[in-house]
């Protein structure tokens, strides 16, 4: 079997387990939230944090508790960080530096899991375990529940009310996020994946000299890192590192944890709007997008023609061997399209082409599937936008699922799709502008450009993933992508939040023929393209100077 | 209340009606026609309009454009400029780059870019210009119409007609022009009310029911009426007309509010591509002028649509005009478009308003030709419309020549009467009759005949399919004896069918709403083929359906002329009150149609879509037309230090400046070449909304994406001609 062959049964065969998989899933997290039973466990923690768990809110209470909660997350991630010279299980680590301390807690916070450090030479036990692991599980179900009161946004009428964000939080955690964490991490340690407290080894290397190598509770925090759309390795080469992702199964298998609440995520949206094919055109869109982008970036890393590279069977730098092409390719371009951002190898030696591809990936929102709960809502928004335009096509005022688009909503949708770019573009000029932020530069030229365009882009779009080369553990890009990685996470939940609360506000229309409808092929192919057409506008000058002029050279 | 959904049922195809119907117009003219309620456009039964859903189309000349060159320019001025939030950053673009060629005047490429800046900013407001043009000039014919008047109050004073109350009395005898808007109190006057709805048949106003109210600025053409003035000088109907026409009362639609926010977040998006761009051009290692970002900026903003929109909305509101009908707000036209449920009167609208001989129905004994032949004596006297059409009936279906009354010599001649409620003839020593059933059988009784004994079975028979029978007998040497029954019967107006059938596709739901029992307005809403309808309603009926049908989250239009429609007429989203109307329904209602035809309500909901249609249309082509723009601007950019970007020049353009200069010529004339379409609005067939959303995608869609790499290549072409930019 050759390795193109290989790359496309490996995808294949995620798309099949998916297939699978995404139905109880999605019925079960339907179930979840909307369930009126609460676990023992449940009422423990409601009873802990203070707060009534049936009390219904509105979207500005919902908003309230989803600010609180982050921001407190922020506060104690970085006060462990400070501390960490007095924990137990440190293994002499010293405290964070407070702009490293600062961006990780952020970064952590927002779905993000930017590293600026090395974390087998920075993190001890207790702030990988209970700080980091804890945000992963957390900082993920916030972003579910964020997409879930949406989701109610559209199925509820005539009234404000979005559900309880406590009891969202706790349940995404209690009844999804846990269960799945254990059953995977228990997988992940048959297969080879370490999970232990030991302490530094000092091991002899094959060319001789020694190195040091220590354990952790990996497995756990790797399930979640997937799982969670969470991405921060427990080491700094991530999921290339063959003590978090020792064969070709795991990996396929990580790719698959990763994609596996996203998906499923449109089949409970479709079940709680009450239209499952409705669910279905939003899979089918992510599905084409995801399935276009590991084609293009298959063909653009196996098709490269430079002598050393044909000799290889294709780019096999900064690869693992034993992913090979197609195990890499189906993982970066899953860790870009989802707001992951673990990698299995390095997204800089990538063909110019390939970079792009990664890169455009993230610019498209994270919405194919995306994050745990940003993919739902990101692509929800996307396709208020999408049948705006095409609503006014057919001659009605446009709707989406019997809610009317009117001024409010649009003046929202458009905010939102406003924040990324901006966040995106504006950092990348400042540090092109600014004396010294240039210098965090390994390579001129275009790839230069990249390696700080991708950076941005990474932490705008919570992403995480960095494109190797850039050195970002400086003030000032510690600084910068801290507040680039928490405004690109929360101001969009403040709109979708908002939206929410005025969707579920409205009467709903009923659908005649004269309505668009929005289960269709038609649909589907309208909204990849407008997508496409708005990504593509905003950062084709950007993507231009950076991996076209490289793929194009 | 009598309202059931059911599937319609498809009927025999009937054809002798259309031309039965043709017949009864041109004598109903002549015959049983009202003097108010004029036809000019009930002569097209099926409400179609004539241009095929264009209304408006070649109203739109080259010499337009000239004659609003002068109000274009005035509209540079800033403060005018600022509404629009894509064409006031076109504006200033423009002032930049012209400040920037001044600084540097050796720089031809500078001052050409901005010479197709200002362009582009002139065409858009020439696009507006040109849309108000055509309300202006109606505008000045009614304002002819506002002369100052002066008032005659019924206690003898005079006052100007400005300087009138609500509540004053005046008086209005032949040859007056009516001082303000208000209701006749007293008397009955012919009006012509040409001044506001071009019609020139006079029509009838009278104290009390719906015809009392006047319109100020129309003229008594005959008798003295009294009439209490409702509305206060300057806000009379005329002065809102004049400022509809103008469009001096526009305000921003939801629709237009929502489109507008979106484009101005393109615009964003679009000025940080742009104000971000020199930085990474400095680090690539190449300077960018700001005539070059001006001009790429340009061209990417949503130009085309942010030109056009303004004059797309005043453009509907026109179209409108054009048909006679004065919609009050542009919120109204829009909710038109949303309709999802239509009220329509059964009479006048569905059917043509009189029963007409559908059948001759023979009784035991006797043939249909006889009846036929029966039938038509006897109603040759006969000069209602009932009447008329038993006349050609017979014609029509058993080929028998209408005999003039002067052929049959020494025919006695009866004609109908309230009081016998029959006509008939004495000729050729036979007694003809037809009539009521009651009559005609006390009539056979008294001579002695008989009444077949399936008589009363067919005319029930009639009555419940929701028809009139009338019977026919005969007085003759085999004595009297009942002939047959002739059934007459509502007439469904000619296409209703196929119309309410667009409608369904469409996704409107069609209701009639009718007086008549439940059992006859079951028949006719068959034969019309609505979904629903509400019989024996009453005005309470009908407003409890609107309510029920908004509660569910639907849109509904209706028509009404009555004092007692004014609460259901206000409740709908769009409330269109004829202007026949009273003055109550006519403040009531969202619309007011001049022709008072009821038929029009389609159209209305056709003439929203197509405005919602143009808007979707021609953002999606705007959107569409910036990828040959990077195409064309990109490499034209960086292609001199990332050479591999010249590959993105797939339209081969001869020079970097000569690129630049054919997108931005492009993105300036392609708002003139859509002016048209923007003025005349996108065609509008009625069609499920996924097929008229494939249609649209692939016209405006693809042809968007397509169009400018075309053009965009044939500017380059002719510009490379031009020494110093090829």
């Amino acid at each position: 079997m050759g390795p193109v062959t290989a790359g496309v049964l490996q995808a294949l065969a995620l798309i099949g387990a998916l297939a699978i998989v995404h139905v109880p899933l999605g019925n079960h997290m339907a179930r979840v939230y909307s369930s009126s039973r609460h676990l023992r466990v449940e009422k423990w923690l409601y009873k802990g944090i203070g707060v009534d768990p049936d009390a219904e809110m509105l979207w500005t209470a919902y908003l309230r508790g989803v600010l609180a909660f982050s921001f407190a997350g922020v506060l104690f991630l970085y006060l462990l960080q400070r501390v960490q010279g007095i924990l137990p299980g440190a293994l002499g680590f010293d405290p964070v530096e407070p702009a490293q301390a600062f961006n990780t807690a952020a970064s952590f916070v927002a779905n993000t899991n930017w590293q600026s450090y090395h974390g087998e030479q920075t993190m001890g036990h207790v702030v990988q375990t209970a700080g980091l692991a804890v945000q992963n599980f957390v900082s993920a179900a916030v972003g579910m529940a964020v997409a879930v009161a949406l989701v109610r946004g559209f199925a509820r009428a005539r009234t404000g009310e979005l559900g309880n964000f406590w009891s969202d939080l706790v349940r995404g955690v209690t009844r999804v996020l846990v269960p799945l964490a254990v059953v995977g991490a228990l997988v992940l340690v048959a297969c080879g994946v370490i999970q232990n407290f030991s302490g530094i080894h000092e091991v002899g290397q094959f060319t001789g000299g020694s190195q040091q190598w220590n354990g952790g509770a990996v497995a756990s925090q790797e399930v979640i890192k997937e799982l969670g759309t969470n991405g921060g390795g427990y080491f700094n080469a991530n999921s290339a590192h063959p003590f978090e992702n020792p064969t070709p199964f795991t990996n396929l298998l990580e790719i698959f944890l990763i994609l596996m609440i996203p998906v499923s995520l449109t089949r409970t949206f479709g079940l709680m709007v009450g239209s499952v094919r409705q669910g279905y055109a939003i899979l089918a869109t992510m599905a084409t997008i995801w399935v276009g982008f590991v084609a293009l970036m298959m063909w653009t890393e196996f098709a490269h023609h430079e002598g050393a590279l044909r000799i290889a069977g294709g780019a096999m730098e900064g690869k693992e061997l034993r992913f090979g092409i197609g195990g890499s390719s189906i993982f970066a371009v899953t860790t870009t399209l989802t707001s992951t951002g673990a990698v299995d190898s390095s997204h800089s030696s990538y063909t110019g082409f390939g970079g792009g591809i990664a890169m455009l990936g993230m610019m498209l929102g994270e919405i194919a599937p995306g994050g745990v709960g940003s993919g739902l809502y990101g692509m929800l928004i996307m396709a208020i936008v999408a049948v705006f335009i095409a609503g006014l096509m057919v001659g009605r005022t446009p709707e989406y699922l019997g809610k009317k688009i009117g001024p409010r909503e649009i003046k929202l949708a458009a905010v939102y799709i406003l924040i990324t770019p901006t966040l995106v573009l504006v950092f990348t000029s400042l540090a092109l502008a600014l004396p010294t932020p240039p210098d965090s530069m390994l390579n001129p030229g275009a790839h230069g450009f990249s390696e700080v365009l991708y950076a941005f882009t990474s932490a705008a779009n919570n992403n995480g993933s960095a494109f190797a080369g850039l050195n970002a553990d400086t003030g000032w890009f510690n600084t910068a992508t801290g507040l680039v990685m928490l405004l690109g996470r929360f101001l969009p939940m403040v709109l979708v939040l908002a939206l929410a609360g005025s969707l579920a506000a409205q009467q709903p229309v009923p659908a005649t023929a004269g309505t668009l409808r929005t289960e269709t092929p038609v649909f589907t192919g309208l909204l990849v393209g407008a997508i496409a057409i708005i990504v593509g506008l905003t950062y084709f000058p950007a993507l231009a100077l950076g991996p076209l002029a490289e793929g194009l050279a | 209340m009598a309202t059931r959904i059911r599937k319609p049922r498809t009927q025999q195809p009937r054809t002798q009606r259309p031309r039965i119907q043709k017949h009864e117009d041109s004598m109903s003219a002549a015959t049983s026609t009202p003097p108010e309620s004029r036809a000019p456009h009930s002569d097209l039964p099926a409400g179609r309009p004539s241009t095929e859903g264009r209304g408006g189309a070649g109203l739109f000349s080259p010499a337009q454009l000239i004659a609003s060159l002068p109000e274009a320019f005035r509209k540079l001025d800033p403060r005018v400029m600022a509404k629009s939030p894509v064409m006031f950053v076109v504006w200033i673009g423009s002032v930049l780059t012209t400040v920037f060629s001044v600084t540097d005047p050796g720089d031809r490429f500078g001052w050409t870019i901005s010479v197709w800046l200002w362009l582009t900013v002139l065409f858009a407001n020439l696009a507006e210009a040109v849309a108000e043009g055509r309300g202006k000039a109606q505008a000045d014919t009614l304002r002819k119409a506002k002369t100052d008047t002066v008032a005659r109050r019924a206690d003898g004073t005079t006052v100007p007609g400005t300087e009138l109350g609500v509540g004053d009395l005046v008086v209005c005898e032949a040859g007056d022009v009516i001082p303000g808007d208000g209701d006749v109190v007293e008397g009955v006057a012919s009006v012509d009310e040409s001044a506001i709805t071009g019609e020139s048949a006079p029509v009838i106003r009278e104290s009390g029911g719906d015809r009392s109210a006047v319109t100020g600025g129309t003229k008594v053409l005959s008798d003295r009426i009294v009439v209490r003035i409702t509305t206060k000088p300057g806000e009379t109907f005329i002065d809102r007309m004049i400022n509809l026409v103008e469009g001096a009362a526009r305000q921003k639609t939801p629709n237009e509010v929502a489109l507008n926010v979106l484009l101005a977040s393109l615009t964003v998006v679009f000025l940080l591509a742009c104000a971000t761009l020199p930085p990474f051009a400095d680090y690539a290692g190449t300077r960018l002028t700001l005539v070059v970002l001006v001009a790429l900026l340009v061209c990417l903003i949503p130009t085309t649509i942010g030109a056009l929109l303004s004059a797309i909305g005043i453009a509907g509101m026109d179209r409108l005009v054009q048909r006679n009908v004065l919609a009050m707000s542009g919120r109204a036209v829009e909710a038109a478009g949303d309709v999802s449920t239509l009220l329509l009167d059964k009479t006048g609208t569905i059917t043509l308003g009189n029963r007409q001989a559908a059948a001759f129905v023979p009784v035991r004994g006797a043939t249909e030709a006889e009846v036929a032949d029966a039938a038509q004596l006897s109603s040759l006297a006969d000069e209602t419309p009932e009447g008329r059409s038993v006349v050609v009936l017979a014609k029509e279906k058993y080929g028998l020549r209408e005999r003039h009354q002067g052929e049959l010599v020494a025919a006695e001649w009866i004609s109908f009467t309230a009081q016998t409620r029959m006509s008939g003839v004495d000729v050729d020593g036979r007694s003809i009759r037809k009539g009521a059933a009651g009559s005609v059988t006390a009539w056979v009784r008294e001579r002695g005949g008989e009444v077949a004994e399936d008589t009363e079975r067919l005319a029930d028979g009639i009555s419940e399919a929701g028809g009139t029978p009338l019977l026919v007998a005969v007085e003759d040497g085999d004595g009297a004896r009942v002939l047959g029954v002739i059934h007459l019967k509502d007439v469904v107006k000619h296409g209703m069918r196929e119309r309410f059938e667009e409608l369904r596709r469409m996704g409107i739901k069609t209701v009639m709403i009718t007086g008549d029992n439940p059992l006859t307005a079951e028949a006719i809403a068959d034969e019309a083929g609505v979904d629903d309808f509400l019989a024996e309603a009453t005005p309470e009926d009908k407003m409890a359906l609107i309510t029920r049908e908004q509660a569910g989250g639907k849109l509904v239009a209706m028509t009404g002329d009555g004092t007692n429609d004014a609460p259901a007429l206000a409740q709908a989203d769009v409330g269109v009150a004829m202007n026949t109307g009273t003055s109550a329904a006519k403040e009531a209602g969202n619309m007011v149609d001049l022709d008072s035809d009821p038929t029009k309500l389609i159209e209305i909901v056709e003439i929203g879509k197509q405005l919602l249609i143009t808007r979707g249309a021609l953002t999606t082509f705007s959107i569409a037309n910036d990828v040959a723009k990077y195409f064309a601007i990109i490499p034209a950019l960086f292609a001199a230090v990332y050479p591999g970007l010249d590959k993105l020049n797939v339209m081969r353009l001869s020079s970097p400046d000569s690129a630049i200069l054919s997108a931005v010529i492009f993105n300036a004339l392609i708002i003139v070449v859509l002016v048209p379409l923007a003025l005349r609005g996108v065609r509008y067939r009625p069609m499920s909304a996924d097929r008229m959303l494939r249609r649209n995608l692939a016209v405006y869609g693809l042809g968007g994406l397509v169009a400018p790499f075309i053009g965009i290549k044939i500017i380059d072409m002719l510009l490379s001609f031009i020494p110093g930019i090829g």
